[in-house]
């Protein structure tokens, strides 16, 4: 027994380790990068767990799926927006016939601190059928890691467990139990639950429904999701899930009567328990970290026998992150109030750092489209997305890991010119590859620009998939015509010509690509300190 | 005993090893501690917050409510400013005097610092010069640390050793200068 101070991404990676996994995939996303790095520090250390970063969500949970294949614990680790990339895998491993331990950790951000949405990934888990944990605490990250583990064995079913940013980052101390040995390698001896022919899915979909049972019975059983009845305070019962369970116990000490309360960390739905409460009280306060998901089941489209007051009414802001202040109306609590100062401050956004690549691929790109009457920059998601905000205002479309491409071709075949699409190296190998393909096929006349930093630069520099020194080999193996393939250095002595070069890409009829090969300026500070890059 | 401090700077200013210094500090001291981290994009030069809570007894949240901080720490004035609501009626307003000017529309510097007087709650340090004077410039956030001391839970030697653990790697000349920022900090 251990106590360590950890993130809470650090923990639920702990709680992986000390449940036996032999494999961990994922994709780097904030708020869940930290799991992964934490696996892979450990696995360079102790050498007993293959950890490694995969080209996008997808291929990590199909490499998951083939350790659970093998009958070995594994753990795969993104984004909430990521899993829309897995989301094919992730969907259809709910009806194989699970053998080892396969657990997806994924991270949402509500308040949307680094992402494009505010998803909510309990939703994907109810879509695929499947058992979804969600820890409050650090101590539970880790907990029902290890839970999720055995239940993902005993019932055969891939089990997700859900974070969000404040949890991922939020230090406090985990006390650890000792570590489970690792499965031995041993394939599964029922195939047919792991081919989805219509014939065979069917009876695999058929035995998920009915497995459902035992889930809710799990859910029901739990003390991950305690029920305290307070029968001589009939006002109002409390459902909360996640942090909100945090902020409800603070608030609670100034309640001059502890409501009844139920607290949902399992899902799906604790129904009996959820019937329990109902019956003990007038009224249903429902406090839960992001969408509507757990009030949407209780308000259903029918009248109800009685009263909620949530999300859906306003009593809970719909958007953003809960927190200790935005809970505390629907408990009937009035708002405190700090200092103020009467002087208006300025935001201070973030942005591209002092001397960062991008800023000069930005500032030659836009020289270029002066001599255009008008043009399109589409682009992704990055550092470069930065480029949005002055002084650059250099692109004009943000939209999902590799949409660049896609829009672009899209903008450009429906007639516009010039069409110039900005994505970073990280992103292109992620989901960049596959439009460019469809671009080379129909010679679309659109310029692809590649800001090649040689690493995953917002999630905190973890390594890129594939190194610079491939790029140019695989775009030309994709079909791109060589004379339209151009590699600039992206330095302010270099502008006259790069602005020459983006100026003659855009002037041509096809497809070409320009890659921006400039190393990020912190990995490069990183690599100094460490002794030499990588 | 609840003591909740809201930390707050410009992305790189190093506010995370200021939560680090105090945070293991007060857990050196046997006290629970919760740290709420800012990680990913909005560390590039943004405004940067951190929420630091130290208590005798287990706190469920890793948030700070409005008007409940006992302190703002800031590497920064302006960013000082922005995260008033937070804090107490009695609460202290720690703060660095040098700006970082990275925004078209930063406000006249005088001003800032005359905005955080007002307020009666303000403690301005010299961080830049205090580090100059302890021989690395680098040791600013160690005198803010010094300066946060005289207000917090934590006795002078486990945050004294708190801040020796954190650059023991970096030899002793770098724990002797950061040593001194924090003395010369705390004044």
């Amino acid at each position: 027994m251990d106590e360590l101070v950890l993130l809470g991404d650090e923990a639920l990676a702990l709680g992986a380790i000390d449940a036996g996994i032999s494999s961990a995939y994922g994709y780097p996303g904030t708020p869940s990068s930290e799991i992964m790095e934490y696996i892979l520090e450990h696995s360079e250390k102790s050498g007993d767990i293959f950890a490694s970063w995969s080209s996008n969500e997808k291929t990590a949970y199909e490499e998951a799926i083939g350790v659970s294949f093998v009958g070995r614990r594994v753990l795969v680790t993104m984004k909430h927006v990521g899993l829309n990339v897995a989301a094919d895998p992730f969907m259809n491993s709910a009806l194989l016939d699970i053998k080892g331990g396969l657990v997806i950790a994924v991270a949402d951000d509500p308040g949307m601190h680094s992402s494009q949405g505010e998803q909510d990934s309990r939703y994907f888990a109810a879509f695929a059928r499947v058992m979804c944990f969600e820890p409050r605490n650090q101590q539970e990250c880790y907990e029902m890691t290890r839970e999720a583990f055995d239940i993902s064995e005993k019932f055969h079913i891939p089990v997700m467990i859900r974070l969000v940013t404040r949890l991922a980052h939020s230090r406090a101390v985990v006390i650890t139990s000792p570590a489970r040995k690792p499965n031995i390698l041993e394939k599964t001896d029922n195939t047919r639950g792991w081919m989805l022919l219509p014939a065979l899915a069917r009876r695999n979909w058929v035995s998920l429904l009915d497995r459902q049972t035992d889930f809710e019975k799990y859910s029901t059983g739990t003390d991950y999701n305690p029920l305290t009845i307070n029968p001589d305070f009939r006002e109002f019962g409390v459902i909360t899930s996640g942090l909100g369970r945090n902020y409800y116990d603070e608030a609670k000490l100034e309640l001059s009567s502890v409501p009844s309360h139920l607290h949902i960390s399992v899902y799906p739905v604790p129904v009996d328990k959820i019937r329990k409460l109902a019956e003990s009280v007038d009224k249903l306060v429902i406090i839960e970290e992001g969408c509507t998901f757990i009030e949407d089941y209780l308000r259903g489209y029918l009248p109800q026998a009685i009263e909620i007051a949530g999300k859906r009414d306003g009593s809970v802001p719909l958007t953003g992150e809960l927190n200790p202040d935005n809970i505390r109306g629907v408990l009937g609590l009035s708002q405190r109030e700090g200092l103020k100062t009467d002087i208006e401050l300025p935001g201070r956004p973030p942005q591209l750092c002092q001397g960062c690549p991008h800023a000069d691929t930005y500032a030659a790109l836009n020289e270029a489209r002066e001599s255009f009457s008008n043009s399109i920059v589409t682009s992704d998601i990055g550092c470069y997305s930065l480029g949005a905000l002055p002084p650059y205002n250099a692109i004009e479309t943000i939209i999902c890991m590799g949409a660049s491409v896609g829009t672009a071709k899209g903008a450009a075949e429906a007639g516009f010119e010039p069409v110039t699409a900005v994505i970073g190296d990280s992103t292109f190998l992620h989901s960049g590859i596959s439009p460019l393909v469809d671009a080379v096929a129909c010679n679309t006349p659109m310029t692809l620009v590649i800001l090649d930093n040689g690493t995953v630069a917002m999630t905190g520099g973890q390594q890129t998939i594939m190194p610079s020194s491939k790029l140019q080999l695989l775009i030309e193996g994709i079909g791109v015509d060589p004379a339209h393939i151009k590699t600039i250095t992206p330095l302010k002595k270099y502008h006259a010509e790069n602005v020459e070069i983006f100026k003659q890409e855009m002037n041509y009829k096809g497809i070409s690509v320009i890659i921006a090969l400039r190393e990020c300026l912190e990995t490069a500070r990183k690599n100094k300190k460490s002794g030499g890059s990588k | 005993m609840k003591y909740d401090i809201i930390l707050a700077g410009v992305g790189g200013q190093g506010v995370l090893s200021v939560a680090a210094g105090i945070a293991t500090g007060a857990m050196l001291q046997g006290l629970k501690v919760r740290q709420s981290e800012v990680h990913g994009m909005a560390q590039r030069g943004g405004a940067v917050m951190s929420h630091l809570r130290i208590s005798d007894i287990e706190i469920p949240g890793d948030l700070v409510g409005m008007g409940s901080a006992d302190m703002i720490l800031s590497m920064e004035p302006l960013e000082a400013l922005r995260y008033l609501e937070y804090l107490k009626p009695d609460g202290r307003l720690v703060t660095a005097v040098e700006s970082v000017v990275n925004i078209p529309d930063y406000p006249d510097r005088d001003e800032i610092l005359a905005k955080a007087e007002a307020t009666g709650a303000a403690v301005l340090v010299d961080a830049k010069l205090i580090a100059k004077e302890a021989g690395n410039m680098r040791s600013a956030n160690m005198a803010m640390v010094g300066a946060a001391s005289k207000f917090l839970p934590i006795t002078q030697d486990k945050i004294e050793e708190a801040i020796t653990g954190m650059f023991a790697q970096k030899g002793e000349e770098i724990v002797a200068q950061n040593i001194k920022a924090f003395r010369a900090g705390r004044g």
